[in-house]
């Protein structure tokens, strides 16, 4: 696996050869290895800079991002944020050094973990261009903002500065840098804006406004006012460690002994597990860590890995949480109207070689989603989207392993991607996600993060095929519905007419058809005042009277008003009930309440249920699940229902109509 | 076509009579609480049987049911409730109607309208097959076909002012020929005398043409007619009646695609669509005489490639009773390898003269017509 070693490495390197000769060999790991990419990864790098700095602040993001066409090759990148500002003495260090401020001991998420970062941008645009790169910051504590403009010099890994000077700003506090570069600007599956919608979706908390080299501003609005959840930082497990960071912690650590080091420095070990360890590797636990040779280090490197320990704790995430997958989804794809949102999932923490991770998924359906093509997969790792490699991933081969037949989508032979109107969104988040380069474009595939991303997938493929069964079955009670409704009255009507009798009762015939009580459901908005309407109608289509109760499940701390009629128990986990009196053959029964300052698409499904009848007569809710209250799990009268079974032997005459273009 | 009737009222009541029944049995089963449904033979090329008595394919045994459970069903019985009713009006006021103007007044059925053309011609053809009358019966007539006949022969027609018009349909016509009207039947068309060999039947206006220009007509004494792709009712029954009546032998010319294998197999085995009245409309006798896809070959003829809707109709036709023989068989095979086909007009390749010179010569000639 990379690690900090090879930043080191990277960073030795640098001195020793001219900048240029650096840049061509490391390009590929940089990420700036194609004209296209390298202006999509000096975004990256200032919008991962803006958010995480926003973050650090508890500030909510509001993040700038445009790109200029200077001419045919060269660009201007902006990055400008509200970010907290750097004060004066650490803005040219933080934009004019390369590997400045070191993250690599940190075991909290973070976005940016390794590699150039910011710096990295800056180096690139004055290679390509030869021109400067300028930064504006403020800090709340100014009046005035620092602006500077800076090469790096490359030799020494100092910043040189060009210019520099205090300006008005009309910014509280922030931060905008100006980096000019070579790049080609594309649209497409891996452009800026793509990456920024998905930047938008896991960070529903930001606010991001794009302004491309031509053509209209885009901005994604907030879809949430809640900060994610602070990360803690926790010293390393020892069983992910790896040998170099290991030596370089020895090398830094102000212990004088071995095994105050291990203890002082890791997390679950104990004085105890510390002399073990040592003890294990055939070293003095009061050897002075900075004093071990190579073999030493290995040795102890072994002890460490086959220690027993206790998992490392895992409050040191962040993941987005269900909800907030749901409405990042909502909030960027609406326009493209998906019919459903299957509840996303996120999975407890779990431990792969000592690092803690999380995954997630949301799956999206339906609306103008494109249903012959394969799904989209968006792959986020610690909230940053991953757009190259897809094929390399593990998230990708995670949706490509799961046989997705059995949820309702097309996909030959049960593997591979499969077809259909669906976005999936992968999110992996762990204090390590292990990459699979330098580059860290995509994930490596490991035992424990598979199994994870294998049960969070199906778990959301179970839901979405419960959605997908739903709706057939109401569109085949809809169907049904506008027949006994429309047609069949007509057909009376005309064949009463033509033999001239009196029109036929219809109702026996109905409920032949029909056979099921629908629970049909109407919701209607005013915008004006944020007001949902709903209606539920019962309609009793079975041939016998029926009586029931209905549940229904409103989202925690929503209440409703006007409700028509009375419910027999409302209860504060949401829950409502109505206890239905006896609905004739052909009758309905209606229910109406009203729900004040939503947003339209807050409330878009009621989640209903019965009890007091044979659940399998009813279409539009679902039994009362048993454990909920048992004394509305029952119900008397056993009936089955009585739609008249279709014939198998019987062929449907207007579905055979292979032939009738012959003549 | 409906050769039984005289003076019209007889029918008409057969039809009313027909009519009632069906809106009689829907009512029935509503009123006895039942879910309405109609039983019709199935119209599909797995229930086509070859009627040895007429040496053509009629529908066979098997039933499809259209019921209301199903949402289409029940919509095509709400229009034939309406037809029902239109019909029967027309029959009270001796109207008349052609099929289009059917489908425009469905325009007033609110949700039973048709939503094309075609759903109401199927739904009078169900009415066809169900009635075991045609749709002249219930006051339903086609749009001319404007399909045309070149050739020294001679009928009379009665004319809208109730004349009697004697047409030779090669000295008293122009290069446009004889318009085949929508009825064909005896009471309207009487065959007077034919001086010819047989019929040659044409798919396209571009051939026909062609025949026309060289004359071909009187080189081989034989009649013209122009199908205009798949021929209508009218002009298959024409070709019916001048081969039964007049003992013309009947050869079709057709493009060598997929389609024109079906053009012949409607005027000779019978159509599908048609299958309940094929004794009436198909000429058992007609000969094909190209283009074959082995022509392609032969003649070394230009093609275009076959689209997969082409390739479809192929495979289609495999398994079409009618074409199971070994000569369709084999010319089916070699087109699909091909994967190629050919107009007639490819004939041109070698001139305007080849198709009369060359090409039919050497196909009619073995089936001594030439």
């Amino acid at each position: 696996m990379p690690s900090i070693s090879i930043a080191e490495e990277l960073a030795k390197k640098q001195r020793e050869i001219s900048v240029s000769e650096f840049f061509e060999r490391n390009k590929q790991i940089l990420g700036y290895d194609s004209a296209t990419k390298a202006l999509l990864t000096a975004v990256k790098e200032g919008v991962d800079n803006s958010l995480d700095a926003a973050a650090d602040a508890d500030i909510l993001p509001d993040v700038l991002v445009e790109v200029k066409k200077i001419d045919k090759e060269e660009f201007v990148v902006i990055v400008e944020d509200n970010g907290p500002g750097i004060v004066k003495k650490e803005v040219a260090n933080v934009f004019g050094r390369l590997l400045y401020g070191s993250r690599f001991f940190s075991r909290a998420q973070r976005r940016g973990q390794q590699g150039l970062g910011i710096s990295g941008a800056v180096m690139y645009g004055q290679i390509t261009t030869g021109k400067p790169t300028k930064i504006r910051s403020k800090v709340a504590e100014q009046d005035v903002a620092y602006e500077i403009e800076l090469i790096l010099d490359t030799k020494k890994n100092r910043p040189n500065v060009v210019e520099e000077d205090f300006v008005v700003w009309e910014r509280a506090h922030g931060t905008r840098v100006e980096i000019p570069l070579k790049g080609r600007y594309n649209a497409g599956k891996q452009s800026i804006p793509e990456y920024l919608k998905a930047t938008a979706i896991v960070n529903p908390h930001a606010r991001i406004t794009y302004r491309p080299p031509d053509g209209e501003e885009i901005v994604f609005e907030r879809a949430t006012e809640d900060l994610p959840p602070k990360t803690k930082e926790i010293p390393p497990h020892p069983h992910g460690i790896e040998l170099g960071t290991l030596m370089a912690m020895m090398k830094e650590t102000k212990s004088y002994k071995l095994a105050a080091f291990l203890e002082e420095e890791f997390v679950r070990v104990s004085s105890r597990v510390a002399k073990e360890i040592c003890d294990a590797a055939g070293l003095d636990p009061d050897k002075k860590p900075k004093s071990l040779v190579l073999e030493e280090a290995k040795a102890l490197h072994d002890a460490m890995q086959s220690a027993k320990l206790m998992s490392p704790p895992t409050d040191c995430l962040s993941p987005i949480g269900e909800r907030l997958i749901k409405r990042g989804l909502k909030n960027v794809l609406g326009n493209l109207r998906p019919e459903f949102y299957a509840p996303p999932l996120t999975r407890d923490p779990a431990v792969y070689s000592g690092n803690p991770f999380q995954v997630e998924v949301g799956i999206v359906y339906g609306g103008d989603l494109p249903p012959d093509q394969p799904i989209e997969v968006l792959r986020f790792a610690n909230r940053v989207p991953l757009l190259y490699q897809a094929g390399g991933c593990a998230l990708t081969q995670a949706v490509a392993n799961v046989d997705w037949r059995r949820y309702g989508l097309e996909q030959r032979g049960g593997q591979g991607l499969p077809f259909g109107p669906a976005i999936v969104l992968v999110h992996l988040c762990s204090t390590k996600v292990p990459y699979t380069s330098e580059s860290k474009e995509a994930v490596a595939t490991v035992d424990e993060i598979m199994t994870e991303l294998d049960l969070a997938l199906k778990e959301a493929g179970r839901r979405l095929k419960t959605h997908l069964t739903k709706k057939a079955h109401r569109a085949k009670t809809k169907e049904k519905f506008e027949i006994v409704q429309l047609i069949l009255p007509r057909i009376a009507d005309k064949s009463a007419k033509i033999v001239n009798k009196k029109v036929p009762v219809l109702d026996a015939t109905i409920t032949k058809i029909m056979g099921v009580v629908w629970v049909d459901e109407q919701i209607e908005y005013d915008k004006k005042v944020k007001r949902h309407t709903v209606t539920l109608n019962v309609h009793n289509f079975t041939a016998a009277g029926k009586k029931l109760n209905l549940h229904l499940l409103l989202p925690r701390g929503i209440e409703p008003k006007s409700v028509e009629p009375k419910p027999a128990e409302v209860r504060d986990d949401g829950k409502i009930t109505w206890e239905l009196k006896r609905i004739d053959s052909v009758a309905k029964a209606s229910i109406s309440f009203v729900l004040e300052g939503l947003d339209e698409a807050e409330y878009d499904e009621s989640d209903l249920y019965v009890s007091g009848i044979n659940p399998g007569l009813v279409i539009g809710a679902e039994p009362l699940p048993g454990d909920w209250e048992l004394n509305y799990a029952e119900f008397e009268e056993e009936e089955t229902p009585t739609v008249e079974a279709t014939e198998e032997t019987e062929i449907d005459y207007d579905e055979t109509e292979e032939a009738l273009d012959d003549d | 076509m409906t050769t039984k009737k005289k003076g019209g009222a007889p029918a008409s009541n057969k039809a009313v009579d027909a009519l009632y029944a069906i809106a009689e049995e829907i009512y029935e089963e509503l009123d006895g609480g039942q879910i309405p449904k109609m039983k019709i033979p199935l119209r599909t090329k797995a229930n086509i049987r070859f009627d040895s008595k007429h040496a053509v394919w009629k529908y066979g045994n098997l039933m499809g049911v259209r019921s209301a459970k199903k949402l289409k069903g029940a919509l095509m019985l709400l229009r034939t409730m309406y037809v029902l009713e239109f019909i029967r009006d027309m029959i009270r006021d001796s109207k008349s109607s052609t099929l289009r103007e059917m489908y425009y007044i469905s325009e007033g059925w609110d949700i039973a309208k048709f939503h094309a053309q075609e759903e109401s011609n199927l739904l009078a053809e169900d009415l066809e097959v169900i009635t075991q009358l045609l749709r002249e019966d219930f006051k339903l007539r086609p749009e001319e076909s404007g399909a045309s006949v070149i050739g020294n022969i001679t009928l009379e027609e009665i004319t809208r002012g109730g004349d009697r018009k004697r047409i030779n349909c090669r000295d008293d016509v122009g290069d446009a020929g004889y318009t085949i009207p929508y009825n064909v039947e005896k009471e309207k068309i009487k065959f007077i005398d034919a001086d010819a060999k047989f019929i040659l039947a044409i798919e396209t206006g571009g051939m026909f043409d062609r025949l026309v220009e060289n004359g071909f007509d009187d080189d081989a004494k034989c009649v013209l007619v122009h199908l205009k792709g798949q021929p209508s009712r009218s002009t298959r029954r024409l070709l019916k009646r001048l081969n039964e009546e007049m003992k013309l032998p009947v050869a079709t010319f057709t493009d060598s695609d997929p389609w024109s294998f079906r053009i012949h197999a409607a005027v000779a085995y019978g159509a599908i669509k048609t299958a309940h009245i094929s004794e009436y409309l198909a000429t058992p006798t007609a000969e094909f005489v190209g283009i074959t896809p082995s022509d392609i070959l032969n003649y070394e003829l230009p093609t275009d490639a076959l689209t997969p809707r082409d390739v479809g109709a192929l495979n289609a036709e495999m398994t079409d009773p009618r074409f199971n023989d070994e000569f369709w068989r084999n010319e089916i095979q070699t087109m699909l390898q091909l994967n190629k086909k050919a107009e007639q007009q490819a004939l041109a390749k070698y001139g305007l003269d080849y198709v009369t010179d060359t090409y039919l010569p050497e196909k009619l000639g073995p089936l001594g017509l030439m």
